[in-house]
């Protein structure tokens, strides 16, 4: 189910969240919402669930208006960045809830909750509480809870903020792949590019409520509409004047025509990526290179070598 | 050494004030043997009394669980002009004399009143019956289950409650099920406590219940009035037992506090 948002106002108080945000999620896909906190993507997926009401401007969820429709009747499924987990109930009751609400037959249900369980791979913690549970464990249990009901749409706010890296890097390809399986539109909200650009299908950047840019991961971290979209979906530097990413210059030993001179001034070995500080005409700026390439010059603080920006990746618009 | 100074002046304290007074009226109490304080406790006029405490006590704290869960919610989930007045009002009680309370409502509910004399012309006696007495004990005890409760609202949030609504629990369904049972210890600790303070309660009652012996005398108002009478084996044993029902709630309310902490 599609899900368009129409000229979207939120103020709380005199800040205003979002400003006549516009963005459409086709059916089916897997959407970030990304941007920097305080950018208003929590409130726009708060909106779109009918936990929060817009100011002005209408939410169309699958072709009907559902602006003035409760959030209990919107058939949303809602995952929340600490879980919401219901304490007092086993994790078969926590995801069993919706289909109670629902009144559906005991057996139907409980095969339900099951083929949920299986999917998340919680098939043995039925009969255990949320307090026995590992934080990603709860948040798969939560993601069951909200998928129990077919909902027509996924909301995920921040799902994987709470978790310590390893396992976010795990939920976040599990998710990918459940997402593969079950095909129900799917909007998430991070603030983590890596995480949008990772799992994504298309991203919508927003920041200081308004919608900077909206495409596939690639479009967006190759041809930015801004500087801001450029700068947050990965590392920037400065070369003449420009933004550019670090790893779209090149370094070579000897001056050419279109290169400029440049001051080494530290060199740190990340692994396999090099990371160089250079002084080029007085200004800061830093190269990534790959151990092979590093190798090929000489990389010594204080040495010059001589810059070039080798692919183009600028923002589209304003520089 | 100021450390145990300071053990020494705590122990001292809670000892004259509250252990050796307790132990002298179990000692009394018991003085000459358990069959005296069976015989007090079971005249028509100690039971009477005990009975009227069970009736006021219950209706008093069902009464302010219902206004108190209510009154949480409100003051915790909801923006309302006059919130803050509500929340100030609430904890008046603690500052208010009960006997001022007492003069208070007969002043409302007095059969020379407006109000009580409408009441009255209707066949509702409140001042110097059960109505009266019920009133008093809720104005009283209005802010234990609230105080207890509102914390806990605060602290488990939203997030469960939310959830909830998007898996399309309405609004009743939402409290019954959610909310309700995560509240629940701390409910039953300000049903306790409450229960306990209107059992002890004495001077809004004195005031308002004209102290009818047989008719509107509670458990505490026996125990005074046969003290005054000089019949002191009935007062210690009543209150005696005033005090075990004390104790029985204070355990009880340490368990529910350990099982909300849970």
């Amino acid at each position: 189910m599609s899900i368009i948002v129409r000229n979207v106002t939120k103020r709380f108080g005199d800040f205003v969240a979002l400003d006549d945000v516009s963005v459409d999620i086709p059916s089916g896909s897997l959407t970030a919402l990304l941007g920097p906190s305080g950018g208003g993507k929590s409130t726009l997926l708060r909106i779109i669930a009918g936990l929060e009401q817009p100011d002005s401007g209408t939410v169309v969820i699958d072709g009907s208006d559902a602006t003035g429709t409760p959030v209990q009747s919107r058939n949303v499924g809602f995952v929340f960045q600490h879980y919401a987990a219901f304490k007092h109930m086993t994790v078969f009751k926590n995801v069993a809830f919706g289909l109670e609400i629902r009144k559906w037959p005991k057996d139907k249900a409980r095969a339900r909750v099951m083929e949920l369980l299986e999917l998340v791979h919680l098939e043995q913690f039925a009969e255990r509480y949320p307090a026995q549970l590992s934080g990603g464990q709860r948040q798969r249990m939560a993601l069951a809870r909200a998928l129990a009901v077919e909902p027509g749409v996924l909301l995920l706010d921040e799902p994987f903020g709470a978790l310590d890296a390893q396992v976010r890097q795990e939920l976040r390809r599990w998710l990918r792949r459940l997402h593969d399986q079950v095909h129900v539109t799917t909007l998430f909200v991070t603030h983590d590019q890596e995480e949008a650009l990772e799992v994504a299908d298309s991203i919508a950047v927003i920041a200081g409520g308004t919608v900077q840019q909206v495409g596939p991961p690639d479009e967006l971290y190759d041809a930015p509409a801004n500087d801001f979209v450029m700068s947050f979906l990965g590392p920037v530097t400065r070369l003449g004047g420009e933004v550019v990413r670090p790893h779209d210059i090149d370094l070579v030993a000897t001056p050419g025509p279109d290169t400029v001179e440049a001051t080494v001034v530290r060199v740190v070995r990340l692994g396999f990526e090099i990371r160089v500080d250079l002084l080029i005409e007085g200004e800061e700026a830093w190269v990534q290179l790959t151990r092979s390439t590093a190798e090929r010059l000489t990389l010594t603080d204080g040495a010059t070598v001589y810059a070039r920006r080798a692919a183009v990746t600028v923002a589209t618009a304003g520089a | 050494m100021a450390k145990h100074s300071l053990r020494w002046v705590a122990l001292a304290y809670v000892t004259l004030l509250l252990l050796l007074p307790l132990g002298l009226v179990t000692w009394r109490t018991f003085e000459h043997g358990l069959s005296p304080v069976i015989d007090a406790l079971t005249t028509s006029e100690a039971g009477h009394a005990f009975q009227v405490t069970a009736v006021v006590s219950v209706l008093a704290v069902v009464l302010n669980t219902v206004f108190g869960v209510t009154a949480s919610v409100l003051l915790v989930r909801h923006e309302f002009p006059g919130r803050r007045l509500l929340n100030a009002a609430i904890d008046l009680p603690i500052a208010v004399s009960p006997v001022v309370v007492g003069l208070a409502l007969i002043l409302v509910y007095g059969k020379f009143e407006p109000i009580g004399r409408w009441l009255d012309h209707r066949g509702i006696g409140i001042i110097y019956a059960v109505p009266g007495m019920v009133l008093a004990t809720v104005f009283v005890s209005l802010p234990l289950v609230v105080r207890a409760v509102a914390p806990v609202l605060e602290e488990i949030g939203t997030d469960q409650e939310q959830a909830a609504r998007t898996l399309g629990a309405s609004g009743f369904q939402t409290f019954r099920r959610i909310t309700l049972p995560a509240i629940r210890a701390a409910v039953g600790y300000g049903v306790v406590l409450s229960l306990a303070r209107c059992i002890g309660e004495f001077g809004a009652v004195a005031v308002v219940s004209g102290r009818i012996v047989g008719q509107t005398q509670t458990a505490t108002l026996f125990v005074q009035e046969r003290f005054e009478n000089f019949d002191q084996p009935a007062a210690y044993a009543a209150s005696f037992t005033l005090a075990m029902t004390a104790v029985v709630a204070l355990v009880l309310t340490r368990y529910l506090r350990l099982k909300g902490q849970r």
